[in-house]
């Protein structure tokens, strides 16, 4: 009996290993700027070159940091979903035009929506390396200290919105 | 005389001019040498299976000019390398270091061959056990039988 049983369990032990490594996202790598302060940054707005953002205007809200471009294609697959959520004013949501063209930009947001309190334009990608960024669009949750408390690699689905970001917001806005 | 001069003087700038074409690639030869070194370590976020030295993705190339300012900057190795895991994690590091939640992956092969060997060696030992007991044979007298029978049945044919 043992026989049969000690491969078999060798066996089942493997298949569970291969089953979860399979279904696991490879290009999903945990970021570890999660439970760390945000990055400073200061970088000139998009629709006025002349003005400056930096992170730490934000400070005392809980926000979301939406890192996007023009070229990016799964931007527009996730853009309807932020227009929507940018007029209930839940959340504000700060846009992030990574390596981009200014007019390109400006022209993208005329044409799908602008669901921004404002962008900043990152383009040469200094601020987006200091964030981690490596596949646009990627989503923080930033809280009121300025601490990084969820990152959303690739578009934000309605699952991600519903399930992740949407009731940790509200906790933190407790 | 005068045209000797002229020729001297057209060599002498066509060689300015093609040293100009030629200039080498990177301004600082040493600095390029150890981007490369480093960069050969790190992992290209964007095509996994590339190092970051071998990458031709538009954050790779972001990433060597950071990387070269921070050398260019006088940082070691190791800082250049924690620039790079603070952002990105350990993951982009092709050698990972040794911490609780990755002494299963430096361990794990060691463990699997360490049981793999006892394994062996209680196989071993029990098969020779059994060899001990019966003598160097162990078919019964009657499995012999059968075996000559049949044995002596393919000499027939």
């Amino acid at each position: 009996m043992m026989k049969f049983l000690l491969p078999l369990a060798a066996f089942l032990v493997l298949v569970a290993f291969l089953a979860v490594g399979l279904n696991r996202d490879p290009r999903e790598v945990p970021s570890p700027l999660v439970g760390k302060p945000a990055p400073a940054f200061d970088v000139p707005q998009l629709a006025a070159p002349d003005k400056r953002f930096a992170a730490k205007d934000m400070q005392g809200k809980v926000w979301l940091l939406n890192v996007w471009a023009s070229w990016c294609v799964s931007c527009r697959q996730e853009h309807p979903l932020l227009v929507e959520l940018g007029k209930t004013g839940i959340v504000p949501i700060v846009g992030l035009d990574y390596k981009d063209q200014r007019a390109d930009g400006l022209g993208w947001l005329r044409q799908h929506g602008d669901p921004y309190v404002l962008s900043a334009f990152d383009g040469d990608g200094r601020v987006g390396i200091d964030y981690g960024v490596y596949g646009v669009p990627e989503t923080y949750v930033i809280d009121k200290a300025g601490t990084i408390r969820y990152k959303q690699i690739g578009p934000v689905t309605p699952e991600a919105l519903e399930q992740k970001i949407l009731p940790l917001v509200k906790e933190l806005n407790k | 005389m005068m045209r000797t001069f002229l020729i001297a003087l057209a060599l002498l700038f066509g060689s300015a001019a093609f040293a100009k074409d030629a200039a080498p690639l990177a301004e600082d030869e040493a600095v390029e040498q150890r981007l490369n070194v480093i960069a050969e370590e790190l992992r290209c976020l964007v095509c996994q299976n590339e190092s970051l030295a071998g990458s031709r993705a538009d954050l790779a190339q972001d990433l060597r000019r950071e990387v070269r300012k921070l050398i260019k900057e006088g940082k070691t190795d190791a800082e250049v390398k924690d620039f790079m895991v603070s952002r990105y994690g350990d993951f982009v590091l092709y050698r990972p270091p040794m911490k609780p939640t990755t002494w299963l992956l430096w361990v794990g092969p060691f463990v699997l061959l360490i049981i793999g060997v006892i394994a062996l060696i209680v196989y071993l030992r029990r098969r020779g056990r059994v060899v001990a007991q019966t003598g160097t044979d162990h078919l019964s007298a009657e499995q012999q039988q059968r075996a000559a029978a049949l044995l002596s049945e393919e000499d027939k044919k």
